[in-house]
């Protein structure tokens, strides 16, 4: 179990654990009427599920540090509905499924190395790169002639992702994604 | 560009303002202790303790015995401590601007603060000002409303009726201040009479008392009341204060008894507190009081600040 904290003890970037789940606090106030009691705004992000949330707590709250843990590990490959990953400290094999990596495995290439959250010992998240690097498998050959600016069409990549890239885009690129938004950002190689 | 000299420099300008409107009204400008044997008890103001005593978490009782003392009008700034106090406009450390005025109730204060403001923005050349995302003006009129009539209208109950203290200081930060002091400066007044150990209970309505604060841009800026001059009423509130504390598990604090001795003497006075760096921060229009304040990451939360 995580140490014992008070509502002095909160800000941003603590992980809490509030009813078994650990929780981020993403934005921190503290505000106080002069003679009033303190407030501590705190506005909270499950780690597991991603939902926010706002609560203010009070001097004289109680909190438990959440135990987590973030280590770097190596995607090694995917077997059926789960992702097996290298935990480069211990050499481990840690696996994760689809629904706990939502669209995180929408990026995930062999090798590539990310930072893996872990809660009591138990794998909840993964933070990518915010950009990597994927080829197209499939794309449709662009219309000749149709370059009006701001025309798309869709490809599919090497992880079975499908995104919107520009017409001139061909099967065999390779191309930059920002894993945050999901989009494409721009050509790195050509066939 | 606004920079930590920028602000020094608007620091000085409205703290020689503030001293010579003092001056010009007559007001005798004292020192009194920053470390004491006994603070007046609070319910949420943490005092913190130094080897020789507490460091003054503000002026007032030593003031006050002053008033006792026959000094008569008088103010002073000076930096005060409280711990645990650390968000956009607080410090565990700042600086206070108090002034008491004898034969005087809180009414008179109001007065002062209006002038006070007009005086600051005529010398500083400022009558307006970009605070957040707010264009605010220090000039009159001013708003006054009673904590009654902002509950019901913004809260949507009555604190006065139904007395509930959790309650109350999460919707005074939450739903009412974020109305208050816009454009102009707005006064908030008459509390429930149990939130303030130290005021006056208003004789035509005893469930409120005579304090007041003045809010601007959402920001509480300065606290004042018609003084309590009963010293039975006053150890009374000081006992329910210090019984509170402990019932929450709070450090222990005196019972500040040279200041009920001395109480006895004191005339009718009104007395109020004004937070200077928040005053500096508004006027000068920064987003935070950490801006306006010289090294103020000493003042960084390492557990036990």
């Amino acid at each position: 179990m995580g140490a014992t904290l008070n509502a002095g003890d909160l800000r941003k970037g603590l992980k809490l654990e509030i009813d078994g789940e650990p929780y981020l606090i993403v934005d921190f106030e503290f505000t106080k009427p002069g003679k009033g009691q303190a407030l501590y705004k705190c506005r909270l992000k499950n780690l597991i599920t991603g939902v926010q949330f706002d609560k203010t707590y009070r001097s004289g709250d109680k909190f438990v540090e959440a135990d987590t843990d973030e280590q770097e590990v190596e995607y090694l490959y995917k077997d059926g509905n789960n992702y097996y990953f290298m935990n480069m400290t211990t050499y481990e094999q840690v696996e994760m499924t689809a629904d706990q990596l939502g669209d995180a495995a929408n990026f995930l290439t062999e090798n590539l190395k990310v930072n893996m959250l872990f809660f009591k010992d138990r794998p909840i998240g993964i933070t990518l790169p915010n950009f990597v690097e994927l080829k197209v498998i499939k794309a449709e050959p662009g219309v000749k002639g149709d370059t009006a600016s701001g025309a798309t069409k869709p490809v599919t990549l090497e992880t079975g992702y499908k995104v919107q890239v520009p017409l001139f885009v061909e099967e065999g690129d390779v191309l930059k994604i920002d894993t945050r938004t999901g989009s494409y950002v721009e050509r790195v190689s050509a066939k | 560009m606004k920079d930590s000299r920028y602000f020094a420099e608007r620091r000085r300008d409205i703290v020689l303002t503030l001293r010579r409107f003092f001056y010009e009204k007559g007001f005798l400008e004292v020192e009194t202790p920053l470390i004491i044997q006994a603070p007046a008890p609070e319910m949420h103001i943490e005092p913190v303790r130094s080897e020789i005593g507490f460091l003054i978490t503000s002026p007032e009782l030593h003031m006050k015995m002053l008033i006792a003392r026959g000094f008569g009008n008088i103010f002073q700034i000076c930096r005060v401590f409280r711990k645990g106090e650390f968000g956009k406009v607080h410090l565990p450390g700042f600086t206070i601007l108090e002034w008491y005025r004898t034969n005087a109730d809180y009414t008179d204060l109001m007065k002062d603060c209006k002038e006070l403001f007009s005086y600051i923005a005529n010398c500083i050349n400022c009558f307006k000002v970009s605070f957040r995302q707010s264009m605010l003006t220090p000039s009159e009129p001013w708003k006054i409303i009673t904590v009654e009539e902002a509950f019901v209208k913004w809260a949507g109950w009555n604190p006065i009726k139904q007395w509930n203290r959790d309650r109350f200081y999460i919707d005074l930060v939450e739903k009412v201040e974020p109305h208050l002091g816009f454009p102009q400066p707005c006064i908030l007044k008459n509390y429930p009479a149990s939130e303030s150990a130290l005021a006056r209970i208003k004789e035509s309505n005893p469930e409120v008392c005579e304090r007041f604060e003045v809010y601007w841009g959402g920001i509480e800026l300065a606290n004042g009341f018609s003084e309590l001059t009963d010293p039975v009423e006053q150890r009374r509130r000081f006992e329910d204060v210090i019984r509170w504390r402990r019932l929450h598990g709070l450090p222990k604090l005196p019972m500040p008894e040279q200041f009920l001795e001395e109480l006895e003497q004191m005339p009718k006075t009104a007395g109020i507190a004004l937070g200077v760096d928040r005053l500096v921060m508004i006027f000068s229009g920064a987003d935070c009081i950490q801006d306006v304040v010289l090294f103020s990451e000493e003042f960084l939360p390492h557990g036990n600040t």
